[in-house]
């Protein structure tokens, strides 16, 4: 037990040293939220460069006094001749347009907007809806009917989805947030997987290859240097987890206190005046971000990640630890990586479509027992509220699943590393296998 | 130190050891001989627990060979490597305390080898900045680092270079005097007169000679002499006589010949001496013992090369 608390120490501190850990674990955070925050500027700036200038040509009268300046667009009525107008815009980069009103318009329902450079789409949506409730109102009117009456109908439908629970109860719940984590925690737990297992393959070819194997299993059993390697590698994992958590909730919250900032600046620009409401509900994405994230349970995942992530990765390091012992380089690992990592390729693809589609398909539920793509089958599943009975019960199979791949990696390993300049064939590990010892 | 009791070991499609047994006395060097492939690194593997026999036990010190015996073994196998991007000190530390030395009591005990090898400097260099020949050095500290009682040697001297060779051999008579007994495996017969007390010589998977170097050598011995005379009548060449000798091999230099003979197993060098003096001049007789090389050769191919 010592022993093998030596060679985890090894392994753990001379990977966490590494320059390359800490480079990862602190540029990761970093890039995911440069990459959101320079989405976000972007995005931003876009919107900001769609302002435009529209100079109104109104040959139909009075329809250029209801034209109401918004935040995209600054109307203003044109005093001169159309020729005069366009040779006074022609050339100007600023988006700077002529609108002309043909006087049949409400006949026609025709319009002609000049740009001084390239007609920009969302100026020309924007006039084009400006025009259209002016043209609505115009045709109410006509109709003898109210404009007013016909703003207060309001058939726009809004859906609460609620869930019932089992006491009957009613929760608020949002799947579009859930189908987010679920497939985040699908990637975050393949890759993670593949990641640190693979470490713990290439650890292993690297003692294989620079020959101490013999000298530290003459020390030490070689299961205690298999398992000894594989913790060492998942408490690396778990480190960088965690400070991954810590790192990102830090910048989240410095994140949080500048995106305040914004919000207010959201706000003025709402409460501006002709902004109808129910657009910015619209853009807002129409739900309570908020009540949303409330409905799914973060301690339950969290502890959930931890465990399913942590057996899994024991599950597949002991098979990828048997795939380095039985090759001299990584070259070879190939034709062995195949089956590995088929299961888990198709958890994760599948998880974009069937399993977030129907969680609680049979499909879904099936994949979400299997050891090999539990890990993350199940972490996909979770945020759609699984019965803990189904959690139990695949965890429970997972962490029989990963006492018996240690099992049979061990046996390989064991002959494997002392084996060198052999081709290995799937028939040789059976061979390997059933050695007594 | 260790008796080894009808061991064997068997692989797939070979069996690596048939029914050896072998007994390596206390503070000895013992020589463990034979060719690539006959079984050494298989029986060497088992002594160090790293795979357990199919039948046969071993008894260290009188007990069957148990995991608690690790500590007291220390092993320097024939693929031999360090971790390559570790600091030489640091891995020594581990090492050592695989072997189950606390970690102070194995700082003093490397500074002490490495001031007697004078390679202190090389405490905070990485392994792959040192040469071949250096890492061996290094891998040698290692190996006897926590004053095993037995130690096992598998080709030592392999990628040594003469004068490090040497400091070595030192090292490892140093040790043997200290009172460890040592278990030297090699192919290569050279040193293996120098140092070993006694002998084992494995071939395809079996014993096939076992004992103490001088009585092997002894009973290798086969009545070959050789022997310089100058003829009486000068025309005269010295000729075989079937019942007393066989000459295997003549020369002659400068009036001066040489003959090799080989004497009938039912007569000794008195009977041929008296036969030959009133035919010839002899002016030295000596007899033809041997070499471990010899030996080997002859066990293991089975061509009787004197």
């Amino acid at each position: 037990m010592n022993k093998i608390s030596l060679i985890i120490q090894r392994e753990y501190l001379s990977r966490v040293r590494k320059k390359s850990f800490l480079l990862v674990t602190f540029l990761v955070p970093v890039f995911f939220i440069a990459l959101y925050a320079g989405i976000f500027y972007l995005t931003k700036k876009s919107f900001e460069d769609t302002h435009a200038t529209v100079f109104v040509l109104d040959q139909q009268g009075g329809i250029g006094e209801q034209l109401e300046n918004n935040r995209n667009i600054t109307y203003s009525k044109s005093n001169v001749e159309l020729q005069e107008q366009i040779s006074e815009i022609k050339g100007k980069k600023d988006n700077i347009n002529i609108l002309i009103i043909p006087a049949d318009f409400y006949n026609s329902k025709r319009i002609e907007l000049l740009s001084s450079g390239k007609p920009n789409i969302s100026t020309q949506n924007e006039v084009k809806s400006n025009l259209t409730s002016i043209l609505q109102a115009h045709q109410y009117s006509e109709l003898g009917v109210d404009p007013s009456i016909i703003r207060d109908l309001d058939s726009n439908i809004r859906i609460t989805s609620k869930e019932l629970t089992e006491t009957g109860d009613t929760k608020d719940s949002d799947t579009r947030v859930a189908m987010g984590i679920s497939i985040a925690l699908a990637f975050l737990v393949y890759l993670s997987l593949f990641l640190y297992g693979t470490q713990v393959m290439r650890g292993i070819i690297e003692e294989k290859s620079s020959r101490i194997v013999e000298v530290i299993i003459s020390s030490v059993k070689p299961f205690q240097l298999m398992m000894g390697k594989i913790v060492g590698i998942g408490l690396v994992g778990l480190t960088q987890f965690l400070l991954w958590v810590i790192l990102s909730a830090g910048l989240l919250s410095a994140a949080s206190l500048f995106m305040d900032n914004s919000k207010e600046m959201t706000a003025s620009v709402q409460s501006a005046p002709g902004m109808p409401q129910a657009d910015m509900a619209e853009t807002a994405g129409g739900f309570d971000l908020d009540v949303a994230l409330g409905s799914i349970d973060f301690p339950e995942l969290l502890i959930c990640f931890f465990l399913f992530f942590l057996a899994g990765y024991l599950l597949y390091s002991a098979l990828f630890a048997a795939v380095g012992s039985a090759v001299d380089n990584e070259t070879e690992t190939n034709q062995f990586m195949m089956p590995i990592t088929m299961p888990l390729l198709l958890a994760y693809a599948l998880s974009f479509g069937v399993i977030v589609n129907d969680p609680h398909g049979s499909i879904a539920t099936w994949l979400s027992f299997i050891p090999l793509t539990s890990p993350i089958a199940m972490l996909v599943r979770i945020p759609f509220d699984v019965p803990l009975w189904q959690i139990v019960t695949s965890f429970a199979l997972l962490v029989l699943g990963f006492i018996f791949t240690t099992w049979v990696a061990a046996r390989i390993y064991r002959v494997g590393i002392l084996m060198y300049g052999k081709k290995v064939t799937f028939k040789e590990l059976i061979k390997w296998f059933n050695y007594k010892r | 130190m260790l008796d080894i009791r009808n061991i064997v070991k068997q692989y797939a499609n070979h069996r690596a050891l048939d029914d050896v047994s072998l007994f390596v006395p206390e503070g000895q060097i013992f020589g463990l001989l034979g060719p690539n492939g006959a079984g050494k690194t298989s029986l060497i593997r088992i002594i160090n627990q790293i795979t357990a026999p199919d039948a046969g036990e071993i008894f260290f010190q009188g007990e069957p060979l148990q995991p608690k015996h690790i500590s007291r073994i220390g092993y320097l196998p024939e693929e031999r490597g360090l971790y390559k991007k570790m600091e030489i000190g640091e891995q020594m530390i581990y090492l050592a305390q695989l072997k189950g030395l606390p970690k102070e009591e194995a700082k003093k005990k490397i500074k002490y080898w490495f001031e007697k090898l004078q390679i202190e400097s090389w405490w905070k260099k990485k392994v792959e900045d040192l040469s071949k020949g250096m890492q061996q050095k290094v891998q040698f500290v290692a190996t006897v680092l926590h004053e095993p009682e037995l130690i096992i040697l598998d080709e030592p001297f392999s990628g040594f270079d003469p004068v490090n060779a040497q400091i070595i051999q030192e090292e490892i008579l140093e040790l043997n005097k200290k009172g460890a007994t040592i278990i030297y495996s090699t192919h290569r017969m050279e040193s293996v007169e120098e140092l070993c007390d006694q002998i084992a010589l494995i071939n395809k998977s079996k014993k096939i000679l076992d004992g103490a170097v001088k009585e092997i050598k002894a009973s290798h011995k086969n009545q070959t002499y050789k022997l310089s005379y100058t003829a009486k009548d000068s025309a005269e060449l010295l000729q075989s006589n079937n019942e007393l000798y066989n000459i295997l091999d003549q020369t002659e230099d400068d009036g001066e010949h040489t003959a090799k003979i080989q004497i009938s197993s039912s007569y000794n060098l008195n009977d041929v001496l008296s036969f030959l003096i009133p035919q010839i001049n002899i002016n030295q007789i000596l007899e033809i013992v041997p070499s471990m090389n010899d030996i080997f050769i002859e066990q293991v191919t089975n061509i009787k090369k004197f």
